[in-house]
């Protein structure tokens, strides 16, 4: 069986309430790391003793778990809709297909690597 | 000698040394993080430099026998201090312990100077910058208003703890040597907004504590004039926070902390050559004055285009200037049987005549004689860091460290 990977980029106060969605279908390792970026949001303004400064880039995070192929459709409905806030900025999701995954500890692949 | 009195200006001179590091972290939070610790390193690196030369020859020149115009060399080596400081006839307290003190105001006015000249000066003449400019306008600008027997003491100018020795000088010799310098590359255009507020306001925290120091501890003895340059300090910090907000809230939508922070220090600039002389009301209004106008002075470098990088002639140069001339409006025979009368108190134009003599006077000078110290060295060993050098970052080409592991061009791990 195949496995995918799925990335996605959210508002960042969303995280714990899609770990904990993701955790209640059964998905149980993922792993976030900040990222900045923008896209239609674009950034804001920041003003230090009068002068403004756009900031372009603006924090995100990023989510990004692997699931077998059957799980896709599921895992990625849940982290919308749980990601879901209904204005700008609210992220992107896309899944990836993997070649090879591997555990480290025990050299175990696919399915069983999971 | 009083003990009391010596005791009082020797825990000033403590206060006073603390704002030093008090204004490291205040500029250091203030630029990119691949230039904190230069910055930083500017300000320890005075509290090094400026002290050798104060105890060596800088403070003689400054408070030794001589005719007005500069201090001769009575004082060298703090060798013959007896009972009696030239001038300070009513002085109660040691006199070597105002000479420790007069060293804590050269070593942070030197240090001043770093707000402006951050991300470009080379580390070795910003210490050669210093060096010279300790000896050539700080310590004759010191002896001229500081020492009673200076020029402009004489004429009856009235500075209670250094709006025009530390603030004005400090702001215009800066601008003196950053016209030399030239601007940041990028800047305008690129973005280098403050790296670390926090540690900016941690900054602001301890040159407010330390400025009870500087101001009350001018009184140089325990008494009345003391007690009112205490409170004028607070309260002008208070109305200087204020005042700056009301501007950012006014012209910019937010009130941000960092305009709070700028504020109170522009406040307590202002009240510097006042803080003994005035009534606490007059001491509100100075506060509120120089905070309004310094928030509106840092926008000035955008119109015409000189790189101040922290705002050193926005907020201490222009505070300073508040402060003199305001003083010659409310200066207050009844708060310090020293002072005449200034304008709304019935002294008439005299006092305000002086006050912007010595304003005019020592901007003019600091502005002059740092540009040419400036210039010299900026065509003997070069000012400015090399174009790769800047970019790095000073941390590193300066200094070879980094502030933070992962920070500017730092390692990714400890």
């Amino acid at each position: 069986m195949a496995q995918k990977l799925i990335v996605a980029v959210i508002k960042p106060f969303k995280v714990d309430d899609v770990k904990e969605a993701l955790k209640a279908i059964g998905i149980n390792g993922m792993t976030v790391s900040e990222v900045q970026g923008f896209g239609r949001q674009r950034g804001h303004t920041e003003v230090y003793r009068g002068a403004e400064y756009e900031i372009d880039f603006v924090p995100k995070l990023r989510l990004e778990v692997v699931v077998d192929d059957h799980q896709t459709d599921s895992v990625v409905d849940t982290i919308v809709n749980t990601a879901h806030t209904g204005s700008i900025g609210d992220g992107k999701v896309w899944v990836v297909p993997i070649e090879t995954f591997v555990r480290v500890r025990t050299g175990e692949r696919g399915h069983d690597a999971l | 000698m009083n003990s009391v009195d010596t005791a009082w200006v020797l825990v000033s001179a403590a206060l006073v040394l603390f704002m030093t590091p008090g204004l490291a972290l205040f500029y250091g939070g203030m630029v990119r993080s691949k230039n904190v610790l230069a910055v930083m390193m500017n300000n320890f690196a005075a509290m090094g430099v400026v002290t050798v030369l104060w105890v060596v020859v800088a403070g003689s020149l400054a408070f030794g026998d001589g005719g007005g115009i500069i201090g001769g060399f009575s004082l060298v080596g703090f060798a013959h201090l007896g009972h009696s400081l030239p001038g300070f006839t009513s002085l109660t307290a040691s006199p070597g312990a105002v000479m420790i003190y007069q060293m804590m105001f050269a070593i942070i006015t030197a240090a001043l100077i770093s707000g402006g000249t951050i991300d470009r000066i080379k580390f070795s003449s910003f210490l050669v910058l210093i060096t010279t400019w300790v000896l050539l306008v700080y310590a004759p600008l010191a002896h001229w208003v500081f020492s009673p027997e200076g020029w402009l003491a004489q004429r009856g100018v009235l500075d209670f703890a250094g709006g025009t020795v530390v603030e004005i000088n400090s702001g215009f010799s800066t601008l003196a040597v950053i016209l030399v310098l030239g601007k940041r590359r990028g800047w305008p255009r690129d973005p280098m907004a403050p790296h670390s507020v926090p540690l900016t306001l941690l900054g602001v925290g301890i040159l407010w504590f330390g400025w009870f120091g500087f101001n009350a501890g001018s009184a140089l003895a325990v008494n009345d004039v003391a007690v009112s340059a205490f409170l004028n300090t607070q309260l002008a910090a208070a109305t200087g926070l204020l005042g700056w907000l009301i501007i950012d809230r006014f012209t910019g939508s937010h009130a941000t902390t960092l305009g709070a922070a700028s504020g109170a220090v522009a406040g307590m600039v202002a009240i510097t050559p006042c803080a003994g002389f005035v009534p606490p009301m007059a001491g509100l209004f100075i506060g509120l004055c120089a905070g309004l106008i310094c928030a509106l002075a840092v926008r000035l470098k955008f119109r015409f285009g000189y790189d101040d990088s922290l705002d050193v002639l926005g907020v201490h140069g222009i505070g300073g200037v508040v402060g003199m001339v305001l003083l010659g409006v409310f200066a207050s025979h009844a708060i310090n049987n020293s002072a005449p009368n200034g304008l709304v108190y019935g002294g008439g134009a005299h006092l305000m005549v002086v006050e912007l003599l010595a304003t005019v006077v020592c901007a003019a000078f600091a502005f002059g004689a740092t540009w040419i110290i400036a210039t010299v060295i900026h065509h003997s060993i070069g000012l400015r860091v090399s174009p790769e050098d800047e970019m790095v970052g000073l941390d590193l080409s300066q200094h070879s460290e980094s502030a933070y592991s992962a920070g500017g061009m730092g390692r990714l791990s400890s």
